[in-house]
């Protein structure tokens, strides 16, 4: 039986490029890949990859693979997990990468089943034991209280990994690497899902995950009103707004404001937090915050214990204040 | 067309509980449940109750609420029933305890053989406490359904299910052939306070308990024993700095001085 080898990354492309959690785990891939002295591959599942596979190679991948095919246009499980399910059985990878994103952590767990083997989700931490040369995957728990450490004796050895916790390589163009298409043969009756619809939320302004500066409400925001003077606020930083899940559950705002665990990861500069308690499970979207300010009724909420800075009292009486000395600063 | 739905609901430690409670027994590698705070259905797994409630508004149909572990709170396990689910089935056993998402689905799938007929299964999309977002596509492979996960919106009609699936920055809508297995997020809405009836339907109804036997597994093939994921450490990272809170007389004050501290700091 073929012994499993080198490190296999699922790549994603938005737009006919790829994602930047796909540099991030060729980054990553790459640097494990050089551990182990194995070969780093990629491979990119679409109906259209145009030049995606050179910038995989550009990026970190020694070897590309390509499956191509008008049944693939959209995501569904069933076409891509066979088709994963193939490639992985025939390339024998000892690792199988994947980004903890909307196919990832749908396509991750189905595949792991597939082929008899455990997935870690989320990823913060991966790392080769040297004696064992085991993957060892850590992931937040516990809503974020916790992390974990896990790791497998079976291949391929899984995981996902979270958004911006790897750092990609800067491409070079001038890499060179073999790149090869896969041959897909998908049975349509097969595929049990349609993708009816697409719909696509309005982004106005800076999208969260680019934003450097973030002003995210929590439930003492109290309504949607209160909202727009964080919005102002955003406005004059240059950033976005964001929401805890609390404003979302209530429909004070959109679903995709919400940051947190099983919402938007977001690592800007500053990241100012307002009427928001801090609960893990909020901090796990925005701890890579590199400086995070918290206004808060409660000296006792937890986020005081993430915050570089921060004032205790009500946000009504506050945020104006400081948004005005804000502008003035900005100004001159 | 009335439904047959079935609900996996874990007992799991109230993740609202506060930060500061959280604590761990680093030689154990478990968490140590703090005292006083009741453990709680997981979230999600609430929501997918409601999920299914909705369609047997709409529909019709019988809910099988599916809880597994040991030494479960029948008012904690109870609840999805005051909600107005139908049946509840326990599988109770120390042998069920210390799963990955291996052997919980391995375990709950059985189970769900042996409940036989079903045109559904909701899950929630991630656990309160482990938060792995893996059982109930790992049900449906093993079942050979197919999955759709991270639902907002499910609707049943001429024996498909339409559902809104949560992407970034919006969502799709899929169809899919039935029987199938959905996960269900927050994005889906409040789930459904109990009402006084259902309570006290709830109380009037025995959960059935199954035992590894009842559904053909050995002790190796579910709980700790059946694991293919090996924790090797349960960790709190130590959180290093301190905030520096700013004060003044007036809430204005402060307001003005946070922004000047921070422009010196040059964080804007």
């Amino acid at each position: 039986m073929a012994e499993n080898k080198g490190i296999m990354v699922y790549g994603e492309l938005v737009e006919g490029k790829l994602t930047s959690i796909t540099t991030e785990l060729l980054g990553c891939g790459r640097r494990l890949a050089d551990e182990l002295k194995e070969e780093l591959m990629c491979i990119l599942v679409g109906d259209s990859l145009g030049d995606a596979p050179n910038k995989a190679v550009a990026y970190g991948a020694d070897k590309v693979y390509t499956a191509e095919d008008a049944l693939l246009k959209d995501y569904q499980t069933d076409s891509y997990v066979a088709v994963m399910e193939k490639a992985a059985k025939d390339l024998a990878p000892r690792i199988i990468l994947f980004g903890q994103t909307s196919t990832g952590r749908d396509l991750a767990p189905r595949l792991a089943f597939r082929l008899g083997v455990p997935v870690s989700m989320d990823c913060l931490e991966l790392s080769i034991d040297p004696a064992t040369k085991f993957l060892q995957q850590t992931r937040p728990v516990f809503g974020g209280n916790a992390r974990a450490t896990f790791t497998s004796e079976v291949f391929p050895q899984m995981a996902t990994v979270r958004q911006k916790a790897m750092s990609p390589l800067a491409p070079d163009e001038s890499r060179k690497g073999e790149i090869t298409p896969i041959k897909v043969e998908l049975d349509p009756a097969k595929i049990r899902t349609k993708v009816l619809e697409t719909v696509k939320e309005e982004v106005v302004g800076v999208k969260l995950e680019d934003a450097q500066a973030i002003v995210t409400g929590g439930r003492g925001i109290g309504g949607p009103e209160g909202f727009k003077q964080l919005e102002e606020l955003a406005k004059i930083l240059k950033g976005a707004v964001g929401a805890s899940r609390p404003p979302c559950d209530n429909k004070w705002v959109p679903d995709s404001m919400q940051i947190g665990l099983t919402g938007k990861i977001v690592t800007p500069e500053l990241y100012i937090a307002v009427g928001l308690s801090g609960a893990s499970q909020h901090l796990a979207g925005c701890s890579g915050a590199k400086n995070i300010i918290a206004i808060n009724k409660d000296p006792e909420a937890n986020i005081y214990k993430e915050a570089r800075f921060g004032v205790v009292g009500d946000w009504k009486q506050i945020l104006p204040a400081f948004t005005e000395k804000v502008k003035e600063l900005l100004a001159g | 067309m009335p439904l047959n739905m079935i609900v996996c609901c874990k007992q799991v430690l109230d993740p609202e509980a506060p930060p500061a409670s959280f604590k761990i027994d680093p030689a154990a590698n478990k968490v140590i449940p703090p005292p006083g705070v009741p453990p709680v259905v997981s979230p999600f797994d609430e929501q997918a109750v409601e999920a299914a409630l909705r369609l047997k508004d709409q529909q019709g149909g019988k809910i099988t609420v599916l809880s597994m572990g040991n030494n479960l709170l029948r008012d904690v396990v109870k609840k999805p029933l005051s909600m107005g689910a139908d049946e509840l089935i326990l599988l109770e056993d120390p042998a069920f305890e210390g799963g990955d998402s291996w052997s919980i689905a391995n375990a709950l799938a059985a189970a769900i053989k042996k409940i036989g007929e079903f045109d559904l299964i909701f899950c929630g999309r991630q656990a309160a406490d482990w938060d792995a977002g893996q059982v109930g596509s790992g049900i449906a492979e093993i079942l050979g359904i197919p999955s759709v996960t991270v639902a907002k919106k499910v609707e049943v009609a001429d024996g498909k299910a339409k559902v809104e699936r949560v992407i970034s920055d919006g969502y799709q809508v899929i169809e899919t052939t039935l029987p199938a297995m959905i996960t269900v997020s927050n994005e889906l809405g409040e789930a459904r306070y109990a009402t006084l009836k259902g309570i006290m339907a709830a109380a009037k109804k025995q959960p059935t308990v199954w035992k590894p036997a009842d559904i053909g597994l050995d002790a190796s093939q579910i709980g700790e024993a059946g694991r293919r994921a090996k924790l090797l450490k349960l960790f709190q990272p130590v959180k290093e700095g301190k905030c520096e809170i700013i004060e003044a007389d007036t809430p204005a004050e402060a307001a003005a001085k946070l922004a000047t501290r921070l422009r010196e700091a040059k964080v804007i």
